[in-house]
Parts: C-alpha cells; sequence; structure tokens
C-alpha cells in the first residue's frame, strides 16, 4: 500500500529539500459527540504551490476533512499543523470557497462588498484594501462586475466571486469545497484553468476536494483518494502531467487517461469495500 | 396605478355627494368636515394636540423598535432563553395591549411618560419576534464564511446577521407600527387631555360629531402616512432583496 511509503516520503520531504509542508495531518481521528467514527488515523500533507485534489466515495467523509482542516470544528485525535504550528480554530492563513455560491456570498452586499467584508477586522489602509479587490477580481476576470450585486451575476461568475474574495484575504492556502459541482461543463473548464492559473501566478497552495475524478486528475499535483470506513488515506497518487495543462491536449494523453483509471479503481474499490 | 388612485377618489366622491344634504348629526356633510379640520388641525391646535401625539408615536415606536432588535438578537444568539420563556413570550403577546393601560393608569397616573412606557411595551414584542425569527433563519453557511474569514463578533452582527434578518424585521416593524399608533390613540382617549385622541373622544362626549369627524380624518392620515414613510423606507432599505427575489420568480 502507497499509506506507509507516503509517511516515509513526509520525513524525507521534511528533512532533505527545501518544500516545506504548509498543511500536514497526522493520526487525524474525527466523530461527531458519541457517534461512530468517520475519520481514522488519517495522514497526509500539502506541501507549498501544491494543489492537492481529495477525492473518494461519496458520503466517504470529504466534507467533515474538510470542515477540520478549515478549523470549523475540532477533531477527535491527532492534529492539524498549518505552517509547521499546531492549528485550533480557522488559521489566518487559510481562506475557504465554497460548494454554494448562492449561500456563501451575501445577497445584500455589491461584488466590492462581498471581497471587502472579511478584509475589515484586518485593519488595512484603504488603498490596499482597493488594490486588493482590483487584483482578486482581475484575477478572476471580473474587473468589471464590482459594483454588482451576486444575484445579477451567472452561477459562474458567482463562484468567481467567492474565489475572489478568498483571493482578496491573501491566504497561503486556499481550500475548495467541490467548488464547480453547481456549475455547467463549459464554465468548470474555465474554472478549472482559473484554479490552476491562480497557483501559478500567487504561488498559493491549493486543496480541493471533489468529487469528479477527471477534475481531480486534471488539476492536480497529487491526488489523495480516501475511503473506507471510517475513512482513511488510501493511497496518494502523483500526478506527472506537467505544469502547461489544456483542457484538450493534456485530457488527450494516454498519461492522463492512465491516471484517470488507477483512481476510478481504487475508489471502486473503496466504495465496495465500505459498502460490504 | 390609475386603479390605486381612483378607487379612493371614487369613494370619496361619494361620500361627499351622499353626506351633502344629510341632516344626521352623527354623519354631517363631508365638506363641513373639511373645514372644521383646516380650522382644528392647520394650524391652531398644531402645536397643542398633533405634536404631543406624534413625539409619542415617533418616540414610543422608536424605542419599542431599538428593544425588540436588541431583545430579538440576544434570544435568537442565546437559544437556551427562548427555550425557557417561550410561554411567557406567547401569554405577553396574547394579552391585549389595550388591556393593560387601565393597570398602568391606576399605578402611575396620567402622565405622559405612562403613555409612552405603555406605547413600548405593546409595540416591541412584533418586531423582537420577527428579529429573533430572521436571525434563526441565517444561512447557516454565512455563519462558516465568518468563521473561517475570522470575523469579529461585533461584524457578524452587525454586517451579516441583521441585515440577513432585515426582511424579517421589516415585517415586525410594520405590525409594531401599527401597534404604536393604536395604543397612542388609546392612551389619549383613556387618560389625557391633550392629543388627537384625547381632543376626538372629547368632541364625540361632547356630541360634536363634525369634531370627531375630523380627528378620525386625521388619525386616518396620520396612520396612512406613517405607513407610507416606513414602505418607501423599506422599499431602499430592502430594494436587494425585491429585486433578487424578483429575479428568482423570473428565472
Amino acid at each position: 500500500m502507497y499509506v506507509g511509503t507516503e509517511k516515509v516520503n513526509v520525513q524525507t520531504t521534511i528533512e532533505d529539500s527545501p518544500v516545506q509542508a504548509m498543511l500536514s495531518l497526522k493520526n487525524v481521528s474525527k466523530r461527531y459527540g458519541s457517534g461512530p467514527e468517520i475519520l481514522t488515523d488519517l495522514n497526509m500533507e500539502v506541501r507549498h504551490g501544491e494543489i492537492v485534489c481529495l477525492v473518494g466515495p461519496s458520503g466517504v467523509g470529504k466534507t467533515t476533512l474538510l470542515k477540520s482542516l478549515a478549523g470549523l470544528h475540532d477533531i477527535t485525535t491527532g492534529t492539524i499543523e498549518v505552517n509547521g504550528r499546531v492549528m485550533s480554530g480557522p488559521p489566518e492563513e487559510m481562506a475557504l470557497v465554497f460548494q454554494d455560491y448562492n449561500r456563501s456570498l451575501m445577497p445584500w452586499l455589491t461584488v466590492e462588498g462581498n471581497l471587502k467584508f472579511p478584509l475589515r477586522h484586518l485593519k488595512l489602509g484603504r488603498q490596499e484594501v482597493a488594490h486588493r479587490i482590483k487584483a482578486a477580481l482581475k484575477e478572476v476576470g471580473l474587473e468589471r462586475a464590482g459594483a454588482k450585486y451576486p444575484w445579477q451575476l451567472s452561477g459562474g461568475m458567482q463562484q468567481r466571486v467567492a474565489i475572489a474574495r478568498a483571493l482578496a484575504y491573501k491566504p497561503q492556502i486556499l481550500i475548495m469545497d467541490e467548488p464547480f459541482a453547481s456549475v455547467d461543463a463549459q464554465t468548470r473548464f474555465e474554472l478549472e484553468d482559473l484554479t490552476r492559473s491562480i497557483r501559478d501566478d500567487l504561488g498559493m497552495t491549493i486543496l480541493l476536494v471533489t468529487h469528479d475524478i477527471d477534475e481531480a486528475v486534471y488539476l492536480s499535483d497529487r491526488v489523495v483518494v480516501l475511503g473506507g470506513q471510517p475513512a482513511t488515506v488510501l493511497e496518494v497518487v502523483d500526478v506527472p502531467l506537467g505544469k502547461q495543462r489544456d483542457q484538450v491536449e493534456t485530457r488527450a494523453t494516454p498519461a492522463y487517461a492512465d491516471l484517470r483509471s488507477d483512481v476510478m479503481r481504487m475508489i471502486r474499490t473503496a466504495s465496495s469495500a465500505s459498502r460490504a | 396605478m390609475a386603479l390605486q388612485i381612483g378607487v379612493p377618489i371614487l369613494i370619496l366622491v361619494i361620500w361627499w355627494a351622499w353626506s351633502n344634504s344629510s341632516s344626521n348629526p352623527f354623519f354631517p356633510p363631508l365638506s363641513e368636515i373639511l373645514v372644521r379640520f383646516r380650522e382644528l388641525w392647520l394650524f391652531d391646535k398644531f402645536l397643542s394636540d398633533i405634536v404631543p401625539s406624534l413625539s409619542n408615536l415617533v418616540i414610543g415606536f422608536a424605542i419599542a423598535v431599538l428593544l425588540g432588535v436588541i431583545l430579538g438578537l440576544v434570544f435568537a444568539l442565546v437559544p437556551v432563553l427562548e427555550e425557557l420563556l417561550s410561554p411567557l413570550i406567547h401569554f405577553y403577546r396574547a394579552v391585549p395591549s389595550i388591556a393593560i393601560i387601565p393597570v398602568f393608569i391606576s399605578l402611575m397616573g396620567f402622565g405622559n411618560e405612562v403613555r409612552l412606557l405603555v406605547i413600548i411595551l405593546a409595540a416591541f414584542p412584533p418586531t423582537w419576534i420577527a428579529t429573533m425569527d430572521g436571525i434563526k433563519a441565517v444561512e447557516p453557511q454565512l455563519h462558516e464564511v465568518a468563521k473561517v474569514f475570522r470575523i469579529t463578533n461585533a461584524e457578524r452582527v452587525f454586517g451579516m446577521l441583521l441585515p440577513s434578518a432585515l426582511p424579517q424585521i421589516f415585517t415586525g416593524l410594520q405590525a409594531s407600527l401599527q401597534f404604536s399608533f393604536v395604543v397612542m390613540i388609546a392612551t389619549e382617549m383613556l387618560g389625557s387631555s391633550v392629543g388627537i385622541g384625547a381632543m376626538t373622544i372629547l368632541a364625540q362626549q361632547s356630541f360634536a360629531s363634525v369634531d370627531m369627524w375630523a380627528g378620525i380624518v386625521l388619525l386616518g392620515v396620520i396612520g396612512f402616512l406613517s405607513n407610507y414613510l416606513l414602505g418607501r423606507l423599506r422599499a431602499r432599505v430592502l430594494s436587494w432583496y425585491d429585486k433578487s427575489k424578483a429575479l428568482q420568480l423570473a428565472a
């Protein structure tokens, strides 16, 4: 199994290479109250500047893990470290993009207002705020939508606003919870490319939860496969598809097809195992 | 739009025509009422009676709203309070507010502070309940957004919870305004010598039915205008809500 070797890799990475773990989970388990364990003995890490996708059969506990990572609830045992610091509560270097832009944006604020809101307590200068908002909107291609209200925009554009809100916060790590699940296929491709260009432009570390294997392989530097009941990391798959990716070209390569089948197989095994 | 203006005008015309030759002492001609209206209120009794009434209405309503919003917020944020006090709240709401006026008058006399107090006590529950419901209905994901972005509690309350609950709060405000208005008149009718309500009841008791009608018309006008102003305010403040709802329906 990969789990073991991955643990060894963690060690060598930390000691030998300058690439430090941005986020690392050690023996994490989670149960709600006195309910059954949802996550058990979960070990993984996300390195600086990496895009990691978290996949697994539906209901496996992806959301539970994500909420743990974001500090939205406490974990039962183990530790989560951000930049080498043990986390308690939402860390300041993290921002989250929710699945449902409809429910995570504030309809009484304009696009700019929505971006500005999380910045208020950072006590930044006016110019800095204006600059961050402008840069974030530019990054997601919505320079001219600042004065509009979110509900005046299409679904894809609203999700861009949600991404821009996270970017304006200037996190080092961006966590995305099935961010493209409620947009159409064309928009989804555009937003996937946007996600990669955000990483390339801003050097941001991105952890993305998805149920879409194609998306996971296309986006990631590594795919983490969750499975089992309670869930743990089954495999970590490296995705050596190069830095420049293209929705048509990359998806047509044999390497992509192989990786996709590999991950698909793992998830299928995982879900039949958890059903049994 | 034409109907909205046309129907009231038509009714006024009918009233005018029907009452014009009336010799019934209880239903004097509308023309006489309007003349008396002008004589009494514009502006003979304006300072002595209209201003005290209006100031009670405005101040009472404002304090009631403030109290209602604060209580609603506290009850929504501390759910155990509602659990403990819920039967009491419902009982309190069920007691007709006018029924408690005599108690206050006998306990505390006829002073204006008492009238204000009664208005506040009668008018705050709708805003209180509406605020509580509105804040409890805030999208749960917004709470997560607040947490992840480490938004301060004050910003969460004033920037997130209250704006989100504003549509419900306004429904409460409209009811609170009605209560303020009705109780304002009732307190004047029961225990006062000044105010529009006092003038109107005095006119009734001394068979000055033209004066009485002039008072009723003025009360109608004030009731209508205060509602209208609140409606305008609502439309301004909640234009985001109305427009987004309209867009949702159209889609």
